[in-house]
């Protein structure tokens, strides 16, 4: 299994990392006992994501992805965010291990959930704006088998 | 200033320099196969019987109880497969191994239950230990072989071998050790321990890879794993790997003649790196802090993933491995590391950090210097982590 170097370069310099102040929304997505935890922050302004922040334990894709998927969203407008496809992050890495896809899929889902979390705080509804957030009790990457 | 540090020599080492010159001879000039009549053929045998009796030396064997294989889960297969297909003749089948075994034994054993043969898998408790009066309990009327390793190669703890050998003997119950992390480390004497079936791997100690052996004690009678010529007695068939058998001969008594010495200083580094990685918080050692191979470190660090862990050391120029699911190629942590009853959320943040004649004090201080600052990296980012501070500070 060999990382791309886009990947290696994500890894060991990873984008919009760290917290946020009085963010928009919050969303985190995976569990330690499958080693993933990704936990997205989001600022919007009027309809644009204008900072994106993240945090992560979980392996070099893990991080990788969670920097692309924040790079790839700043500035966007929320819908294009919700556009954001794993597949896109992928792409955008050069390609995963097969075995690692499912990182790509958590950084999606961390960014829906981010948003998820910044449409209830406005009182809306955000299931029929995001669709269902994939829930898993075991783990995440189970979903995607 | 990065230095390069490989710690990872229980996966592999590097061939030493007189091994690989005792090997070259066997691939030029000494080409002959050793089944041949004619002088370099001759010759080859020659040198493949020498080396066979140097082995049987260093295990207090016999030179026609050694038997070369492919490398130590071949000899694993053949002795676990061999002596359970021969003893179910006589209505004996069960085993008896441990939960912490190379997959080599633990895959094995598993295939066996698909047979219909019957294995209990004893525990290693907290100290990566087994307990010889678990195992003696275990043993049952049809119980026909105890396979249990010298040492794991993960954890590096160093299983009670002899004391198992005893219990075996009085039950009149085979005893196999996968000694493929043992041997060359640690003293082998396989009468005096009462071991009947041993595998053992050339790479492991400097030799190397893809040769191996398997002591069987004489008398003891199992069908073979490989069918065909008449090589090996009859037992193993494939023209031999003369330069590798003679690799692996050179290697083991080399290994063997600075055992004691090694062992010494390679305990010296290894009690460092672990007092000194111990002192960053919130980090474990995993099994027993003395009863473990000379050169073993395996640490989990809370928070933070294994396999995060070892790219940042490797940009480091540190080697090492984890037992994290990111690793395992599955998504379920080291089985090893389950066994001794980590969590999995623990057992994502493994490191294991194995070291040969070939390191230094001044890679423990090198370990030591980068570790904290990639470990506290992780950690910074890490939202596990956060959750670990925010609950301690909450107690």
């Amino acid at each position: 299994m060999a990382y791309s170097e886009k990947v290696m370069d994500h890894f060991a310099n990873p984008r919009n990392v760290g917290e946020m102040k009085d963010p928009s929304g919050v969303g985190e997505v995976g569990n330690s006992r499958c080693g993933d935890i990704m936990r997205m922050y989001i600022k919007v302004e009027g309809d644009t994501i204008t900072d994106v922040k993240f945090k992560t334990f979980g392996c070099g894709a893990a991080i990788a992805t969670s920097s692309m998927a924040t790079e790839l969203i700043k500035g966007k407008t929320i819908e294009d965010a919700l556009k954001l496809t794993n597949q896109a992050v992928m792409e955008a890495l050069d390609g995963l291990p097969p075995v690692k896809v499912h990182c790509s899929v958590l950084a999606e889902q961390a960014i829906k959930a981010a948003v998820a979390d910044y449409y209830k705080r406005q009182g809306i509804d955000p299931t029929p704006l995001v669709g269902e957030l994939a829930e898993c009790e075991e783990c995440a990457c189970g979903l995607h088998e | 200033m990065a230095r390069f540090v490989y710690a990872d020599n229980a996966a592999t080492t590097p061939v030493s320099p007189t091994v690989f010159a005792a090997m070259k001879p066997f691939y030029t000039d000494l080409y002959g196969n050793p089944s041949s009549l004619y002088s370099v053929g001759r010759e080859a045998k020659k040198h493949l019987e020498l080396a066979r009796a140097d082995v049987a030396a260093c295990l207090n064997a016999e030179p026609n109880e050694i038997f070369f294989t492919s490398g130590g889960s071949e000899a694993d297969n053949w002795a676990i497969k061999g002596i359970a297909h021969q003893l179910a003749k006589k209505g004996k089948k069960h085993i008896i191994t441990s939960k912490f075994e190379h997959h080599a034994v633990l895959h094995t054993c598993a295939s066996l239950e698909k047979e219909g043969f019957s294995v209990t898998y004893l525990d290693v408790h907290a100290d990566g230990l087994v307990r010889p009066e678990e195992l003696e309990a275990a043993i049952r009327e049809d119980t026909a072989l105890v396979t249990v390793m010298y040492a794991n190669n993960e954890i590096g703890t160093i299983q009670p071998v002899s004391e198992i050998g005893a219990i075996c003997q009085k039950h009149g119950v085979l005893f196999h050790t996968d000694a493929v992390q043992a041997a060359g480390t640690l003293p082998v004497d396989v009468k005096e321990q009462h071991i009947d079936l041993l595998s053992l791997s050339a790479h492991k100690f400097h030799g190397p890879k893809g040769v191996g052996a398997l002591f069987i004690r004489k008398g003891i009678s199992l069908p073979n794993l490989v069918d065909g010529g008449a090589q090996e007695r009859g037992r193993r068939a494939g023209t031999e790997n003369v330069a590798g058998i003679v690799g692996l001969s050179v290697a083991l008594k080399e290994a063997c003649a600075t055992m004691a010495e090694r062992a010494k200083r390679l305990t010296a580094m290894r009690d460092r790196l672990i007092d000194g990685a111990l002192q960053i918080e919130r980090t474990r050692l995993n099994g027993d802090r003395t009863k473990r191979l000379p050169g073993n470190v395996n640490l989990c660090f809370e928070g933070i993933e294994g396999e995060s862990l070892l790219l940042l050391l490797d940009l480091n120029g540190v080697c090492g491995s984890s037992g994290s699911a990111c690793t395992s190629g599955s998504l379920d942590p080291s089985h090893v590391l389950l066994a001794i009853g980590l969590p999995h959320e623990i057992a994502h943040g493994s490191l294991r950090l194995s070291f040969s004649d070939q390191n230094t004090e001044e890679d423990v201080d090198y370990i030591l210097e980068v570790l904290p600052g990639i470990v506290e990296r992780l950690r910074s980012m890490s939202p596990l982590w956060e959750e670990i501070v925010n609950g301690q500070k909450a107690d």
